[in-house]
């Protein structure tokens, strides 16, 4: 038998091969035979496609020339971004105005920092701002209060793009939350209402529902009734996302233990109190990946807009390569469209895992 | 003697009514005919097999169950569909549950101030005051700023009952608070509830461990197939219980 322990073993550092750059290496490169020639085709086809796609980029590119026959060169012609650009961004929006889009994008970012940190100075007049926002952009950029009133018909390109979608991301998760807790209500009406708004939805693709709000909407409304066809836009983009949105959000509310309603209710919290303190909070957090993945989708189904005559970027792009100047350089402008929409998609993925990241640290 | 302790106490206001309490989860007819009373200050505790019916006639007491069938009456408030009436009995009435219920995304002390400040009306600086008194009486004040998840299970169901004594209830509902712990927390969470039947709550207690019942009930109360079959003192429960079932029902717990 076995006598008692006096002295406990001291806790000692992990062995050196399963530490450090080698040590990585060999756990998840080289760990065995068939995940080492992984690795070795990995690394090859990486080296075939790599310095090519940055010769035909960069190395072999032309910047300058006046029209497609200016083109020399091997690699991708960029000639046409100088004369392009600001249409790729602004569509048809008079030139002399142009500052009030770029003002209105500045001014995003500190309305965004409220989303983005809590541990600011000033931060009560940040919220404020974040909730002015909306109504300071559409006067920059509709006109108003002595500013020029610019027609949304003139709206396109990638600005489109981000009125479209951040309305439809700001829009959709309060409606998707509501629709998510109206699916699950006790009162029937309530329920069927939501099920029924979010099958029907779901169940029709999007550039369907952008065709209906064009066609339709307006026979249905009042005869001297316009509703201006960006909102219309917005509003049927958002009605889509916040079918899938309720969804997503049903499945995070279904992961929260009933016990945590009851006790919630144990404590004199109404329903409202209860969802709004206890259930939404933890629910939202276990969503966060697939709510981030609908603001994805939704924000590059912006592109859609095209079927009802609007310009966004990618029309403006299809529309310059089919321009006889430009003929035959469509790989360079989708490229081109691409490297927009991944940056904006991409920091939104990042942005969703530096939050799960966040929520999950205020936990453990 | 326990009759004597009641009758000395300044007015046995009756807490709790409850009669001809019926309940059915779909066709199962889980409550049969209940009916109890508790006075004011009055330790109940209740045990019986499970499947009896003993956490669902407790969780009646707040409304977390509707029954269909009888009346309850709690500090002279009735429990009807009225969700004012709900939410009048459920600011009197705590209650601990088996698995904690703790919110995970909030502190400590934010699990405890969350409802007097929401549903009281109590501004932060007091409700955070009341609940570091109240993490101080359950021991554990050094850890309002963790998280649940950061704790043991007897510190968390400790945290569960400084949370529903934050809202200064009348009476407090245990539906069995230790059954989830491993045997070196039990006596942590024990001796709190023993010091809070000593500062004279009204406590209905759905609980397995009979040295508790002993040392705090003013009634033992037994039942099975939703109903209580006994009803008693403790020292007559143990000493001379009266049914069969009873008698097997203590025989098979008191055996180990």
């Amino acid at each position: 038998m076995m006598a008692a322990v006096d002295n406990y073993k001291k806790s000692r550092p992990p062995p050196a091969a399963s530490a450090g750059v080698i040590g990585w290496c060999r756990q998840n490169l080289f760990s065995s035979f068939s995940n080492t020639i992984l690795t070795l085709v990995s690394f090859y086809l990486l080296a075939l496609a790599i310095p090519a796609f940055l010769d035909w980029a960069f190395f072999s590119s032309q910047i300058s020339g006046n029209t497609r026959f200016d083109c020399k060169v091997e690699g991708a012609c960029w000639a046409w971004v100088d004369q392009r650009f600001g249409q790729f961004l602004f569509g048809f929006y008079p030139e002399g105005e142009r500052w009030r889009v770029i003002l209105a994008f500045v001014l995003l970012f500190p309305a965004l920092i409220p989303w983005v940190t809590q541990d600011l100075p000033g931060q009560r007049y940040l919220r404020w701002f974040s909730v002015a926002y909306p109504a300071i952009a559409t006067i920059l950029l509709a006109g108003g209060l002595g500013l020029r009133e610019v027609p949304t018909d003139k709206f396109g390109g990638f600005m489109l793009n981000l009125i479209v979608g951040l309305s439809g991301i700001v829009l959709s998760l309060p409606v998707g939350i509501l629709l998510a807790l109206g699916r699950q209500s006790k009162l029937p009406l309530i329920r069927w209402l939501s099920i029924g708004f979010i099958e029907a939805i779901r169940g029709v693709p999007l550039i369907t529902l952008l065709f209906v709000s064009n066609i339709l909407l307006p026979i249905f409304l009042p005869p001297d009734m316009t509703l201006d066809s960006i909102i219309r836009v917005i509003i049927m983009v958002t009605a889509f996302a916040s079918a899938y949105m309720a969804e997503v959000i049903r499945g995070g509310l279904q992961a929260i233990p009933s016990g945590q309603i009851e006790a919630a209710h144990a404590m004199g919290l109404n329903y409202w109190k209860s969802m709004r303190l206890i259930v939404l909070p933890q629910a939202l957090r276990i969503s966060i990946p697939g709510i981030v993945n609908t603001f994805i989708g939704l924000f590059k189904d912006t592109t859609l807009v095209i079927v009802i005559g609007l310009f966004d970027i990618l029309g403006i792009a299809n529309a310059m390569v089919s321009n006889p100047d430009w003929l035959g350089l469509s790989t360079e402008t989708y490229v081109f469209v691409a490297v927009f929409f991944f940056a904006v998609c991409f920091s939104m993925s990042r942005y969703s895992m530096w939050l799960e990241r966040r929520l999950g640290k205020q936990r453990h | 003697m326990d009759n004597s302790k009641l009758n000395n106490s300044d007015n046995h206001l009756r807490v709790i009514e409850i009669e001809g309490l019926n309940k059915w989860f779909g066709s199962f007819h889980v409550l049969r005919d209940v009916s109890l009373s508790v006075e004011q200050g009055e330790k109940i505790v209740i045990c019986g097999p499970s499947g009896s019916g003993k956490s669902t006639l407790i969780r009646c007491i707040n409304f977390l169950e509707e029954h269909q069938e009888g009346q309850i009456v709690v500090d002279g408030i009735e429990l009807t569909g009225d969700l004012k009436n709900i939410d009048a009995v459920r600011r009197e009435v705590g209650m601990v549950f088996q698995s904690f219920n703790l919110f995970p995304h909030l502190s400590v002390l934010e699990n405890c101030t969350l409802a007097p400040i929401w549903v009281r009306k109590t501004p932060q600086a007091e409700a955070e005051k009341l609940a570091m008194e109240y993490l101080d009486r359950v021991k554990i004040p050094e850890q309002a700023h963790k998280y649940p998840g950061q704790l043991s299970g007897g510190q968390q169901q400790r945290v569960a009952i400084a949370r529903s004594l934050c809202m200064k209830p009348k009476i407090m509902l245990f539906d069995e608070p230790t059954s989830a712990l491993d045997p070196e927390m039990i006596k942590e969470v024990l001796d709190v509830m023993v010091d809070l039947a000593d500062s004279g709550m009204t406590m209905l207690v759905v609980t397995h461990e009979m040295g508790f019942a002993s040392q705090v009930a003013d009634q033992i109360i037994f039942m099975d197939e939703g109903q209580i079959v006994e009803q008693n003192t403790p020292s007559e429960f143990f000493d001379n219980p009266q049914s069969d079932r009873t008698k097997l029902f203590l025989s098979q717990i008191l055996s180990h």
